[in-house]
């Protein structure tokens, strides 16, 4: 409990790690999933010009 | 030779195929290596090391807050000298960096601020004041807004590309306001403890855990960035054969 008190600064202390942690996955995240987006629609584009031909 | 093999990897590296052929082992470990550096230097800064003689606890969001500022400084630096390539050779690698790497920069500079916004709470009595450290540093987020925003307003890919690059370079002015800022104005925000030609003035315990985060945040978001580089890549070369040849499950 004294560890999360951090001497009455606690809510600031890990407020800052938590919302520094909560960027990093975002800014991690975002890329990923824009690139499985992007390899899925590629995929299905090719698939459609494939039945075409 | 090794001017020849240097030569070669300059050439190649230019080339969005040959990025994306080897760069997926690199996404993955620099990822990994990322978060677990990050973990580490956090539970350290958080647990294992005193609290600072004047801030107490507070000062812990130190290892979070200096990381990130640093960090977007740098990536910004690494977005202008693209910029640069970009205006004088139309490289293509060097565009698509520019429109990876902007978005992850505003998310890393969001942070920096934020954290420091929460530091300045309990130390400054204020989240928010207008010194030069602060604006600069406002300015810097609103430069990586601006990069990504530029690209979306402008229709035409090639075109986009010059002027973004453009707001990239001329915009690199700022990264020496924000570094100097503490040395040439009156501010609240404290002049830098770790330097390249000084004694650093921070105490040896601290260095640790904030120079694992450090590498831990430079590690992570090169992960980051070589993600978005492959998603722009694939974006632009779509239709190629050896886009195709991926996408049906050749390597």
């Amino acid at each position: 409990m004294e560890f999360l008190d951090m001497n009455g600064h606690g809510p600031y202390v890990f407020g800052a790690y938590a919302l520094s942690a909560l960027t990093l996955v975002a800014v991690g995240a975002l890329p990923i999933l824009r690139l499985r987006r992007r390899v899925r629609e590629l995929r299905r584009r090719q698939a459609v010009a494939e039945e075409q031909t | 030779m090794p001017g020849s093999w240097f030569k070669r990897t300059f050439h190649r590296s230019g080339s969005p195929r040959w990025f994306f052929a080897g760069s997926r082992p690199w996404m993955i470990g620099l990822y990994v290596a990322g978060g677990v550096l990050v973990l580490v230097g956090s539970v350290w800064g958080l647990a294992f090391v005193p609290p600072e003689r004047y801030q107490g606890d507070s000062f812990r969001i130190l290892f979070v807050h200096v990381p990130a500022a640093s960090l977007a400084q740098s990536i910004y630096v690494a977005i202008a000298v693209a910029g640069l390539v970009q205006l004088v050779w139309r490289m293509k690698m060097a565009d698509l960096f520019v429109a990876a790497a902007a978005p992850i920069g505003m998310g890393v500079t969001a942070a920096a601020l934020a954290t420091g916004i929460i530091w300045g709470m309990p130390t400054w009595g204020t989240g928010w004041v207008w010194d030069a450290r602060t604006v600069s540093t406002l300015l810097l987020l609103l430069l990586f807004f601006g990069l990504v925003a530029l690209r979306q307003a402008v229709p035409q890919p090639e075109r986009a590309a010059r002027a973004v690059a453009l707001l990239a370079v001329v915009g690199v002015v700022n990264i020496p306001i924000i570094k100097y800022s503490v040395a040439w104005f009156a501010t609240l925000h404290q002049p830098a403890s770790i330097t390249l030609t000084d004694r650093p003035t921070i105490a040896a315990v601290y260095l640790w855990p904030l120079a694992i985060n450090a590498l831990g945040y430079y590690c992570f978001a090169s992960g980051a960035v070589i993600a978005a580089l492959r998603e722009r890549i694939l974006a632009r070369e779509a239709g190629t054969e050896w886009v195709r040849g991926y996408l049906a499950g050749e390597t």
